[in-house]
């Protein structure tokens, strides 16, 4: 499979909504490049799927505006030829079949039946493809969204949530697929409100809190935002306590010992030997992408 | 426009709910035709000063498929709005057709074969049961009779408009559990109860003739209810029925579209 046109730009430029005096999203600007896959992150409630919503035309921003190459999604000509989008693993008839709800939608983005067939063996369904999705399970959902996403072979992929309810196995099939498409050229923007689950997966990241942009870049930048820490326990206390305030290295406690932050452990060995303290442990701890994933969408709370 | 059909033509024919209700509406009709029917002929002589004879009474009992019929199709119709809804499959019908009007539209012209389908289906199944019971009377079924024949004719066209009409309604109404409420206690009880108390003082019984189930009695040009009031005469005449139950199928989609499908989706 290759896209069957050039790849679209996704761009968010102002965007705002506001439900009576809430503001779900606030002022938000990003953009998502293709050939590469762009993780939209942050917590719960954070605004996110509201923000998809309004790209793909569902939802109308009551700011700013959402553009696929150039145009609001609903007015191009067929939309999800050009952006595949899954929304809500839950958003299936549940009398009806798996293989009866790519049909459902096939005829709208130009997709024979005989693809529908291809793409419900290709996402793993096909064992299950004649029975009815009330009787699926949450990861044969997503399996199931994501086909319908792929109906029209679209250059653009945008998935809410697309971990949610997958086993491991599914979890790395995915990934390899969402990297087999950036690498094609393809656009591919995954939501996710725990950033380990993409980690592995993204070249770009969105993050936003409370409707607002708190960081957007590549994952490599986000990971220069992560500062090591360091845990030291020693008998003389106060002693190390005081090196730590003379260096004018920030220290807090944490158990029986120090954790002090910025400052790899080499420096601090050397400086409580130059001093004569006595250590018992000096333990380097990195900082997980996790922790600044935390801080960043903590922070303005 | 055309695939928009498609996908609503699929959209119905892939759950089986479709062919539930058709079963359903055709036991029903066959039963109460009979009943209706039975009755009319077994009546025993000189006491059917209320029962209609002859033709007029085929045509009350063929006409059925709209008096007491009309509620399935009503709630079929609805019913290809309301899941949407029910099941948010709506969002993915507008990913893929962000044009709200067509995919109305679409659900508007689908409903039209639909409901000829149901129409012909209860029609059959009342016909079948109670003409050869009517046929036990001398005076016999009538169903070559040009008025009783345009009875079964306009019955299956009602039924349709009715399935139009059922669409409108999902449009403004799209919470289906209180679609289908509102559609039983409106057909059973609300508009019954307001035909015969409107029927009954002169000042409002031109009124009660545009209700929409009476403008459908108008339509086929029989009316059960009508009868039992006392006089079939307050009804529309056939073109003026038309254009009124046209008149409720236009300005429920209309509305529907200008609210339900104005607002955010999710």
């Amino acid at each position: 499979m290759g896209p069957t046109r050039d790849a679209p730009v996704l761009a968010v430029e102002g965007l705002g909504k506001s439900f009576g005096s809430v503001r779900a999203v606030d002022d938000l600007t990003f953009s998502v490049r293709p050939g590469a896959v762009t993780g939209f992150l942050g917590p719960n409630g954070a605004g996110k799927t509201t923000t998809l919503r309004m790209l793909l035309g569902l939802t109308r921003p009551t700011a700013g505006r959402a553009l696929v190459d150039g145009l609001p999604y609903a007015e191009h000509e067929r939309p999800a030829r050009v952006v595949g989008a899954a929304l809500e693993a839950s958003s299936f008839h549940p009398g009806r079949t798996g293989l009866g709800h790519l049909e459902v939608f096939a005829a709208q983005v130009g997709a024979s039946n005989r693809r529908c067939r291809e793409l419900i063996d290709f996402v793993g369904l096909g064992p299950a493809a004649e029975r009815r999705v009330g009787g699926y399970s949450m990861g044969m959902r997503q399996r199931l969204g994501l086909a319908t996403a792929l109906l029209a072979d679209p250059p653009a992929v945008v998935l809410d949530e697309p971990a949610n309810g997958l086993d491991p196995e599914g979890i790395r099939w995915m990934r390899g697929l969402l990297r087999a498409f950036a690498a094609e050229g393809r656009t591919v923007l995954i939501s996710s409100h725990v950033l380990s689950e993409v980690q592995h997966t993204v070249d770009d990241v969105v993050i936003i809190a409370h409707g607002r942009l708190v960081h957007a870049s590549s994952l490599a930048d986000l990971g220069a935002l992560a500062t090591p820490e360091t845990y030291v326990e020693s008998p003389a206390a106060g002693a190390l306590a005081g090196l730590c305030d003379d260096r004018g290295w920030s220290r807090r406690a944490d158990g029986a010992g120090l954790v002090v932050a910025g400052v790899p452990a080499a420096e601090i060995g050397a400086a409580a030997y130059a001093a004569g303290i006595e250590l018992h442990q000096l333990v380097s701890r990195g900082v997980g992408l996790e922790d600044v994933f935390l801080r960043l969408t903590g922070g303005v709370r | 426009m055309r695939a928009a059909l498609v996908a609503e033509y699929r959209k119905l024919v892939s759950t089986r709910l479709w062919w539930v209700l058709l079963i359903a509406l055709a036991a029903y009709l066959a039963f109460v035709g009979g009943v209706l029917a039975f009755s009319i002929v077994f009546a025993p002589d000189g006491q059917d000063t209320t029962m209609p004879g002859g033709a007029d009474a085929a045509a009350g009992v063929y006409g059925l498929v709209n008096a007491i019929g009309y509620v399935f199709p009503l709630v079929i119709g609805s019913l290809m709005i309301t899941t949407e809804f029910r099941y948010q499959t709506i969002t993915q019908s507008l990913l893929v057709e962000p044009r709200r009007t067509v995919l109305l539209a679409g659900k508007l012209v689908v409903a039209i074969p639909l409901g000829l389908v149901y129409g012909l289906a209860g029609m059959a199944a009342l016909v079948a049961v109670s003409a050869p019971l009517l046929a036990l009377k001398g005076d016999g079924a009538f169903v070559t009779d040009p008025d009783v024949l345009a009875v079964i004719l306009l019955g299956v066209v009602v039924t349709a408009l009715w399935t139009v009409i059922g669409v409108g309604f999902g449009a403004v109404l799209p919470n289906q559990v209180a679609a289908v409420v509102v559609l039983l206690a409106f057909t059973q009880f609300v508009e019954p109860i307001a035909r015969l108390a409107l029927g009954a003082f002169d000042a409002t019984s031109s009124v009660a003739r545009f209700l929409p189930g009476a403008a459908a009695d108008g339509l086929i040009g029989a009316s059960l209810i009508g009868e039992m009031g006392g006089g079939s005469g307050d009804l529309l005449p056939r073109w003026a029925a038309l254009l009124v139950l046209l008149g409720y199928a236009a300005v429920l989609a209309g509305v529907g579209r200008l609210t339900t499908l104005r607002r955010d989706i999710g």
